[in-house]
């Protein structure tokens, strides 16, 4: 199982991210798992709020909109910077231009 | 689990995701399908004891009404194999059906069908991922389990899909005693190709529990392996398969979990749907996709699969210091080799195995798999080269373990990636 130093990564909130368009997103009752086709790469999300923020992506002008419009405090926008920054290093999540 | 997130520092831990599992998933991350009993080749460790079409076998309507079923499910992809799998006359039709209904497929070959024009359309289609079957690196080795004139196959197929530009093709090779001297070898073959090279466990299933005794690895055989899979790190996939070799001392990276029933399952050419690809017996029989709730109802509903579904205990096993990290082996082992489900795996690397495999006397059950689809008699005869066993150095300073991937069991070739409140599982 693959970990990744999640607090090396920088995340830019304020720009426009989108699910990569290979990846397939399915819900379960502990978060979701995702798939990666192109890189045949699974990932777990261990929490449901960070799936509302992930398929909010896609709809959103940045993510922290998009952690915002989830329901997130200001003050849990910093962890769910490092777990987006994880996906965006396994290009599960990729910038998008608006 | 559900509890909302309220003070991100202090919130409790989810549980560890290995236990989430434990208790099963709605839909499998992915399964095994073997479409056809049909083969071309009759080798001696077929764990689906192939050979002869089975004449119940899934038309090709009804596998694509199980292909629309896994796509509801979001099932990401399936392990395709057989039998010979390319030898279904609708096979290229349901590869591309899946793959244009969001289910990924990899499939297993002995490469019969893989021609320059077939290589030329997987290249060419990024939801398909192959793997060739070859069980030695040399002719001579690899055709006395898989039959004279494999060998060949294999490599003209290997040949055909570096030609047409096929990238991270695999080698599926299953672990003997006859090709363990010879991994160097096969990560070479690899490597020229521009293949990946793919270990997995030779198991006493199907036809593979005649031959097992003389076929499974040695105990220095495991060690050698253990040693070699440290060298050769990230290079070379794995099955979770060898997860009873964490015992040694480091525990592998996956899930160390018997995913059977919980995250994976087996669908055979006639419908029947198994726990794993490994245990072909009524035993692990769940149930089958033409029942009116179809492969989503047995998954969901089947009786066999919500006892796996609970959490197992370790029995003769609880005690061992390693049990957390090989978690008794593997259920299909044991049970084709007539050991507790409870107790040690055959190849416990403490040895406990071996124990009780000697302790077994004449009296001692060993079941036989639920059905056999071998052509003639002359298929079951035990085939077997005589080989000047080698022993590798072993590797002094090992940096890591091995990479845990899957390769015949379902789960093969995943890079998992956990992403949330706790990143640190187990």
């Amino acid at each position: 199982m693959t970990t990744t130093d999640s607090a090396t990564i920088a995340m830019d909130l304020d720009r426009a991210w989108d699910l990569h368009p290979q990846v397939s997103v399915r819900p379960e009752p502990f978060g979701a798992l995702l798939y990666h086709f192109g890189t045949r790469k699974l990932s777990f999300l261990k929490d449901r709020r960070l799936l509302a923020v992930v398929q909010a992506l896609a709809d959103a002008p940045t993510a922290r909109a998009a952690c915002l419009g989830a329901g997130l405090g200001e003050d849990e926008l910093p962890r769910y910077g490092r777990a987006l920054a994880v996906l965006v290093q396994s290009s599960m999540v990729v910038g998008r231009t608006p | 689990m559900t509890a909302p997130v309220t003070a991100p520092m202090t919130a409790p831990a989810p549980p560890p995701l290995v236990d989430l599992f434990e208790r099963g998933l709605d839909a499998p991350i992915c399964l095994t399908w073997e479409l056809t009993y049909a083969c071309n080749l009759a080798c001696s460790h077929c764990l689906s004891s192939s050979g002869r079409r089975d004449p119940r076998e899934l038309s090709t309507a009804e596998a694509k009404a199980v292909i629309d079923e896994l796509e509801a499910m979001q099932v990401f992809y399936v392990n395709i194999g057989g039998g010979e799998p390319t030898v279904r006359a609708d096979f290229w039709e349901l590869l591309d059906y899946a793959t244009a209904h969001h289910v990924g497929v990899k499939f297993s070959t002995n490469g019969v069908r893989i021609t320059p024009d077939a290589a030329a359309r997987l290249a060419r289609n990024d939801y398909v991922d192959v793997q060739i079957s070859l069980d030695g690196a040399t002719a001579d080795v690899n055709d006395a389990v898989r039959g004279a004139g494999s060998y060949a196959t294999a490599l003209r197929a290997l040949e055909n899909l570096a030609a047409a530009g096929m990238r991270n093709f695999k080698i599926s090779v299953v672990c003997t005693r006859h090709n363990i001297p010879q991994l160097d070898a096969f990560k070479a073959l690899a490597d020229r190709y521009g293949a990946q090279l793919r270990l997995t466990r030779l198991r006493p299933s199907g036809r593979g529990a005649d031959v097992w005794d003389e076929l499974h690895p040695t105990a220095a055989q495991q060690r050698e392996l253990y040693d070699w899979l440290l060298a050769n790190g990230e290079n070379v996939l794995t099955g979770d398969s060898f997860f009873h070799l964490s015992a040694y001392g480091q525990a592998l990276p996956g899930l160390n979990l018997c995913g059977a029933g919980r995250v994976v399952c087996l669908i055979d050419p006639v419908g029947d749907v198994y726990a794993c690809p490994f245990a072909i017996h009524d035993e692990f029989l769940a149930g089958n996709v033409r029942t009116a709730d179809g492969f989503s109802g047995v998954w969901r509903d089947s009786e066999l699969f919500r006892r796996l579904r609970t959490p197992q205990h370790g029995g003769a096993c609880a005690s061992c210091a390693f049990y957390d990290t090989c978690k008794g082996g593997c259920m299909a082992a044991k049970f084709f080799t007539g050991l507790p489900l409870d107790g040690p795996d055959p190849e416990c690397v403490q040895g406990y195995g071996e124990e009780l495999l000697a302790r077994r006397d004449d009296g001692t059950r060993v079941p036989k798999p639920s059905g056999d689809h071998s052509r003639g008699t002359g298929s079951r005869k035990r085939t077997t080269v005589d080989l000047v066993l080698t022993r590798r150095e072993a590797v002094t300073s090992p940096a890591r373990p091995p990479v845990s991937e899957c390769a015949e069991h379902p789960l093969a070739g995943l890079d998992l990636t956990t992403v949330g409140k706790d990143t640190a599982h187990a």
